[in-house]
């Protein structure tokens, strides 16, 4: 099942989509938002794993010495993490924000605009 | 379109975003295996520019420009959050009231606030030897700070977390990282090339710029996540509707917009 970690990592995305088309509360869709984004961590982190691998930190490691995992896709995923939770924070502002001019964070409820 | 049509057109769209993927990930690499290009350059490079976390060596040398545009991008995030966030006309400020917390969870946020910190600092300046770095650490700084509000409460918070000062920080991290980037442009390279000499293997002194880039992000990123939570408790302590005001509540008393300046009593 050499797969198998793609697939989970595909389950997790749309498992994010079907929330976020779904939700009925801003919060809760934000939340599915950022359960999206986790699929790209796992993603990222298995397309870089290798049977066996360790950190690739050579302080006490000498080089060659054993196999390390892809440090490019560690690299990209731990951006990601630190952007991801400010932008999350930027989005719950708004909803902050929503939730106050409109009383209702319900996007069903968000058809009518105003002034 | 109705929900029960919006649900099909949900269905229909996942099952076929879900045969992509499968379809996709039979093409991948085999997972655990051993062929790993670009890891391996990757590391060939770091150790050459020597650089012990090749992951840092990544990040702040040889993506160096694409870690600039993920740092505006936190930047951007917090200002519009400040923004976002601020008080507006029809709402006013409560000062919280002195909250009691339980001895025990004093004791221990206390002495944890001054190891976390120390934790944090730790993993900004190793960033180049051991894993962490500028991200991580500028997290747990900022974070170590908060353990005053668990501990105390909110006004203690606030005495050691002058707002406008970790914008700046926010702000000059970016600046910072910007101007090492040009730095290069007047060494006579290209824009964030490093310039300066690798040092030796395994010490601090070591892997040329990434020391200094992993620096300003870490300032950024403290700065940067205290003035998001800041905006955050604000909203959820201080700052109060107008129509919320009516009510038992009514003997607390506005305080002046600026609370640094007032004197706790």
């Amino acid at each position: 099942m050499s797969v198998l970690p793609y697939l989970v990592a595909g389950w997790i995305f749309l498992i994010g989509c079907y929330g976020l088309a779904t939700s009925r509360n801003l919060i809760h869709a934000v939340g599915c938002l950022a359960v999206c984004q986790a699929s790209t961590y796992v993603l990222l982190l298995a397309v870089g794993y290798r049977d066996g691998g360790t950190a690739p930190v050579f302080s006490d490691l000498r080089p060659g010495a054993r196999p390390v995992v892809d440090p490019v896709v560690q690299a990209l995923t731990l951006t990601d993490v630190v952007v991801g939770a400010t932008v999350t924070a930027l989005l719950l502002a708004l909803v902050v924000q929503v939730g106050k001019r409109h009383g209702t964070v319900n996007p069903d409820e968000l058809s009518e605009l105003r002034g | 379109m109705s929900r029960r049509v919006r649900m099909w057109v949900l269905v229909l769209g996942g099952l076929g975003v879900a045969a992509l993927l499968f379809a996709a990930s039979l093409d991948l690499p085999e997972f655990g295996g051993d062929r790993h290009p670009y890891g391996a350059r990757a590391v060939e490079a770091a150790l050459a520019r020597h650089t012990a976390n090749v992951v840092s060596a990544v990040n702040f040398d040889q993506r160096a420009f694409d870690t600039l545009g993920e740092e505006s991008i936190l930047f951007c995030a917090a200002l519009g959050t400040v923004v976002l966030l601020r008080q507006t006309r029809d709402e006013h400020r409560v000062r919280p009231e002195p909250a009691r917390v339980a001895p025990p969870v004093r004791r221990y946020a206390l002495v944890a606030l001054p190891v976390t910190l120390l934790i944090g600092l730790y993993v900004v300046a190793h960033g180049q030897l051991s894993p962490g770095g500028g991200f991580q650490g500028g997290v747990v700084v900022a974070t170590a700070l908060h353990l005053l509000y668990i501990a105390v409460d909110y006004r203690a918070l606030e005495r050691i977390r002058p707002v406008g000062l970790y914008a700046t920080a926010d702000a000059a991290g970016e600046a910072a990282y910007l101007l090492l980037g040009a730095a290069g442009l007047v060494a006579g390279t290209a824009y964030l090339t490093n310039f300066l000499p690798y040092g030796t293997f395994g010490t601090l002194a070591s892997g040329g710029m990434v020391p200094l880039l992993n620096a300003a992000v870490g300032v950024e990123v403290a700065g940067g996540v205290v003035v998001l939570l800041a905006s955050f408790l604000d909203q959820a302590v201080e700052i109060e509707d107008a129509a919320e005001r009516t009510g038992p509540g009514e003997t607390r008393h506005p305080a002046p917009p600026s609370p640094s300046e007032e004197k706790p009593t």
